[in-house]
C-alpha cells in the first residue's frame, strides 16, 4: 500500500473537506461556546454527520457500519482538527467502536449498531488523574450478585455528562477488564467542567455501580487487549486531528504572512519568518506521514502498529504545537485577541495533545519498546 | 506462486550463492565501501568477486536498462531486490555519483549512443566520477559559476576552478558546470564531461576539521574539451543540473541520514548500562535518545510517503529540498548524540580500539550535510519560494 490516500480516499476527502467547512466552521465553535451550550457539541451536527455515514465508518458492515479502515477515519478526524469542529467522533465512533469491534459477544451487537445509526455516544473512562497512566488503573471491579460492583473515579471522560454509555475500564482479579455502564446507571455520576477549548469533559465517580454480568466486553480479565485497540485507535485519531490543527493554523499563519504589512513590506518577504514557516511545513509533513503510516498499520493488523501509533501522537504533538505556537506569535498582538481564531487553534492543540497520552508519555513509550 | 514471489526466490538463490559472508558485515571504514574506478584497490578478493558477481547480472544498477549495465527490474522487483539484500546485510557492491547522480541524468537527457557508451562503464564500476559544481566563493549559490569554456569550433577549452569536489584526486572522469555564454546567467551554462586525466587538469585535496580529505580543489587550465562530450543542450546545462541536484538531495537525505536510521537508544543502551528499572541509566539523555527515535521513526515514514508520491509524480517537486533539510538536520542531531552516548571513549581521534576515531570524525563530518548539495538556509528559501509562496523570497 502505498502512503498516500487512493482514488477513494481522495474522493472521500472531496466530500468531507468541504462539508465540514461548510457546515461546521469555526464559527460554529464560537457559536457553541458562547451560547455556553451544556452538551459540549450540536446534536444537529451529528445528525448531519449521520446522514453521511460518518459515525459508523469503523463500525463493521455485519453490524451496519461501512467497515471502514483508520486511513478513512483519519481524513474525517483531519478535516474535525482543520476546523475545530466540536464532535464525538473521536471517542464514539474511533475509540469505541474499536473496543466493541475488537471484543465482539453481547455489547458489541448491543453498541455497535446504535453507533452506526448515530443513537449512541459513547465516553471513555480510562484516566484517573490529571495524566494519562493507563497502566495504573485503581478502578475496581468486583463480583457481586449476577455482576460486579464497580468503585473510583475517572477523569477526562469527554462527553462523560451525555454518553448513552460509558466504556470502564477497571482491575478485576486476573487482569483488566473492561465494562459498558449505562447512562442510568445507579451510582453513577458525571461532573462535566468546560476545558481551555471550550470542550466539555467529565470527573466520572463510580460509586458502588452495579453492572450485570453480560456488561462485560469481551472476557473478564482479558480486557487487557481491548484497552490496547481503544487506546491505539483513539491516539492515531486523535494525532490525526492534531495534523488538522496544525495544518489549519500553519494556512491561517502563512495567509497572514502573505497579507499583513509593516515596515513598508509584507512580514513574509523577511527571511526570519520565511524560514521558521518553512521549518513549520517540514515538520508538518513529517507528522502527517507518521500518522498515515500508522492508520495504515493499524488497518493492516501489523505487529508494527504500536510503535508507530506514540511516534504518531508524539510527532503529530510536537508539530502541531509548533503550528500553533508560531500561528499566534507571527500574527503579533492580533494573535493574542479573542476575535482572531488562531488563539482558538492553540487551546485545541493543547486539548488533543493532552488527550491519550501527552508527547513525553509517547516518547518514553517509545523508549521502552526499544529496550531503555 | 506470483511472479513477484518467484523472483523474490530467485533473487534469494542468487544472493545465497554469489555474496561472500565478508559482504554480510556492516561496513567499518572507508575501505569497505567499494568506489570502483580505473585506480581501485579491491580491500580483499570477496569485494573484486562481490562487485564482479552484481555487475555481470545487472545489479549494481537493478533499474536500469539491461541495454545500458542494468538488470531491467520493474519498481516492485527492485523492492524485493533491496529487501532481500537488507534480509542478508549485504554491502552495497557499488557505491557511485555515476550511478546516484550522473546516471539518472544521463538516462532523461543522455542521447541513446551517450546512455550506451558511458551507463555501462559506470554499471561495471569502471569509471570512477566526480562532479564539478561548486566553484570558490560561489558556495550555494551555483548559478554564479565562473569557470568558463571558450568554443573552438570542435571543442571548448576550459579555464576556472572548481571546489568542495568529492574524491576529485580519485576520480576517472568529471562532470562538470562550464559557463558558455556569459551573457545569460542561467542559459549559459553546458554540462560537460572529460576524463580527468585530460591535460591541464590539476586536483588538490583539501584538509577538513575531521582530519580527513574527502573533498578537494580542482583547477582547469586551457582543458580541451571535444564538442561531443555534453549532456543536453548547449547553454541549456542548468536543466540537467537542477534535475541532478534532486537526485543528489535524495541521496545526501536518505543515504546520509536514512541509510542508519535505527533506535538510537537501542544500540546505546547495551554499552551504557541500565538501571534497576532496566532503562538506560542516564535519564536526561535517554529522554533526549527517545525523542531523537521518535524523529527517526517519523522521517522514515516520511521517506516512504516521500517516495511513494515522486514515483508517481505526486511529490511537489520541490519536496526534495524539505527532505535534504530534515534529513540533514537529524542526521546532524544523531551524530551529536554518538558523542554524547560515547563519552571520553568518543573523543580519541586515532586509537586502535575506536578504529581511528571513527565516532569523532564522523561526527565532524555530519557538519557537512546541511552545507553540501545547498544548505539547510538555502533549502528553507526554497521552500518557502516554492511551496508556501511567500512573496519576494
Amino acid at each position: 500500500m502505498p502512503l498516500y490516500h487512493n482514488d477513494d480516499q481522495a474522493m472521500l476527502k472531496d466530500s468531507v473537506a468541504p462539508f465540514v467547512a461548510e457546515q461546521a466552521p469555526v464559527s460554529h465553535l464560537r457559536k457553541l461556546r458562547d451560547s455556553a451550550d451544556a452538551t459540549g457539541f450540536s446534536r444537529d451536527l451529528w445528525t448531519q454527520f449521520t446522514e453521511m455515514g460518518l459515525p459508523g465508518m469503523l463500525v463493521p458492515e455485519a453490524h451496519g457500519g461501512l467497515g471502514m479502515g483508520h486511513m478513512e477515519a483519519g481524513i474525517v478526524l483531519e478535516e474535525i482538527g482543520r476546523n475545530l469542529t466540536p464532535s464525538p467522533f473521536l471517542a464514539t465512533s474511533v475509540g469505541a467502536v474499536a473496543a466493541l469491534a475488537k471484543a465482539g459477544g453481547t455489547q458489541a451487537g448491543r453498541w455497535l449498531p446504535a453507533i452506526a445509526s448515530g443513537e449512541a455516544i459513547i465516553a471513555l473512562a480510562i484516566d484517573e488523574g490529571a495524566k494519562h497512566r493507563p497502566d495504573r488503573i485503581a478502578t475496581t471491579a468486583t463480583r457481586a450478585g449476577n455482576g460486579f460492583r464497580l468503585d473510583g473515579k475517572k477523569s477526562f471522560v469527554l462527553h462523560g455528562h451525555v454518553a448513552d454509555m460509558s466504556i470502564v475500564a477497571a482491575k478485576t482479579d486476573g487482569g483488566i477488564t473492561l465494562f459498558a455502564v449505562p447512562k442510568d446507571a445507579k451510582g453513577l455520576t458525571a461532573d462535566p467542567r468546560r476545558l481551555v477549548d471550550s470542550s466539555l469533559a467529565s470527573h466520572v465517580i463510580l460509586d458502588g455501580v452495579e453492572v450485570d454480568a453480560d456488561a462485560v466486553i469481551g472476557e473478564v480479565d482479558a480486557g487487557g487487549d481491548i484497552l490496547d485497540a481503544l487506546l491505539a485507535a483513539t491516539r492515531t485519531g486523535a494525532a490525526a486531528e492534531m495534523v488538522g490543527v496544525g495544518q489549519g493554523a500553519m494556512d491561517m499563519t502563512v495567509t497572514y504572512l502573505k497579507e499583513r504589512k509593516q515596515f513598508g513590506k509584507l512580514i513574509g518577504e523577511f527571511q526570519g519568518l520565511q524560514h521558521r514557516a518553512a521549518h513549520l511545513y517540514g515538520e508538518m509533513e513529517v507528522a502527517r506521514a507518521t500518522v498515515m503510516k500508522a492508520q495504515q498499520l493499524l488497518d493492516e493488523g501489523s505487529e508494527g502498529a504500536k510503535l508507530m501509533v506514540s511516534v504518531a501522537k508524539a510527532k503529530a504533538g510536537r508539530a502541531a504545537n509548533l503550528a500553533v505556537r508560531e500561528g499566534v506569535q507571527m500574527h503579533g498582538g492580533i494573535g493574542m485577541t479573542d476575535e482572531y481564531d488562531i488563539g482558538l487553534y492553540m487551546k485545541r492543540d493543547r486539548a488533543l495533545a493532552e488527550y491519550m497520552g501527552d508527547v513525553h508519555y509517547h516518547i518514553d513509550q517509545v523508549a521502552r519498546m526499544n529496550g531503555y | 506462486m506470483s511472479d513477484l514471489d518467484a523472483f523474490r526466490a530467485e533473487v534469494r538463490g542468487w544472493l545465497e550463492a554469489n555474496c561472500p559472508a565478508e559482504m554480510r558485515e556492516p561496513i567499518r571504514e572507508e575501505g569497505d565501501v567499494c568506489w570502483g574506478g580505473r585506480n581501485w584497490v579491491f580491500k580483499n578478493d570477496a569485494q573484486k568477486r562481490w562487485l564482479e558477481a552484481c555487475a555481470a547480472k545487472g545489479y549494481t544498477v537493478p533499474d536500469w536498462p539491461k541495454a545500458y549495465g542494468g538488470a531491467g527490474l520493474t519498481p516492485e522487483q527492485t523492492k524485493v531486490f533491496k529487501q532481500e539484500m537488507k534480509r542478508i546485510h549485504a554491502r552495497s557492491p557499488l557505491d557511485s555519483f555515476g550511478i546516484w547522480m550522473l546516471g539518472p541524468a544521463l538516462l532523461q537527457f543522455g542521447t541513446e549512443e551517450q546512455k550506451v557508451q558511458y551507463l555501462n562503464p559506470i554499471a561495471r564500476g569502471e569509471i570512477r566520477w566526480c562532479q564539478g559544481y561548486s566553484e570558490p566563493g560561489s558556495g550555494s549559490d551555483l548559478v554564479s559559476l565562473q569557470t568558463f569554456g571558450e568554443d573552438k569550433g570542435d571543442h571548448w577549452v576550459v579555464n576556472g576552478s572548481k571546489i568542495w569536489t568529492s574524491y576529485a584526486d580519485q576520480a576517472d572522469w568529471i562532470f562538470c558546470l562550464v559557463r558558455t555564454d556569459k551573457a545569460n546567467k542561467y542559459q549559459g551554462i553546458t554540462f560537460m564531461l572529460f576524463d580527468m586525466a585530460s591535460p591541464g587538469v590539476t586536483t588538490k585535496p583539501i584538509l577538513l576539521i575531521s582530519g580527513n580529505s574527502p573533498f578537494c580543489e580542482t583547477f582547469f587550465d586551457d582543458v580541451e574539451v571535444p564538442k561531443t562530450q555534453y549532456i543536453g543542450e548547449i547553454n541549456r546545462g542548468w536543466d540537467v543540473a537542477k534535475y541532478l541536484l534532486g537526485h543528489e538531495r535524495e541521496m545526501i537525505s536518505g543515504g546520509g541520514a536514512g541509510g542508519d536510521m535505527v533506535s538510537i537508544g537501542g544500540a546505546f543502551a547495551k554499552a551504557f548500562g541500565k538501571n534497576a528499572a532496566g532503562e538506560l541509566d542516564d535519564p536526561i539523555l535517554r529522554a533526549e535518545m527517545a525523542a531523537f527515535d521518535v524523529d527517526v521513526f517519523a522521517y522514515r515514514a516520511m521517506g516512504e510517503r516521500f517516495m511513494d508520491m515522486w514515483k508517481t509524480g505526486r511529490a511537489h517537486p520541490a519536496s526534495s529540498n524539505m527532505m535534504k533539510y530534515v534529513g540533514t538536520e537529524l542526521n546532524k542531531r544523531r551524530h551529536e548524540l554518538v558523542m554524547s552516548g560515547g563519552g571520553s571513549e568518543a573523543l580519541e581521534w586515532d586509537s586502535e580500539e575506536t578504529k581511528g576515531g571513527a565516532r569523532a570524525r564522523g561526527w565532524l563530518r555530519t557538519k557537512a550535510n546541511s552545507i553540501e548539495g545547498g544548505t539547510s538556509e538555502v533549502m528553507l528559501n526554497v521552500i518557502a519560494k516554492r511551496i508556501l509562496d511567500l512573496p519576494g523570497a
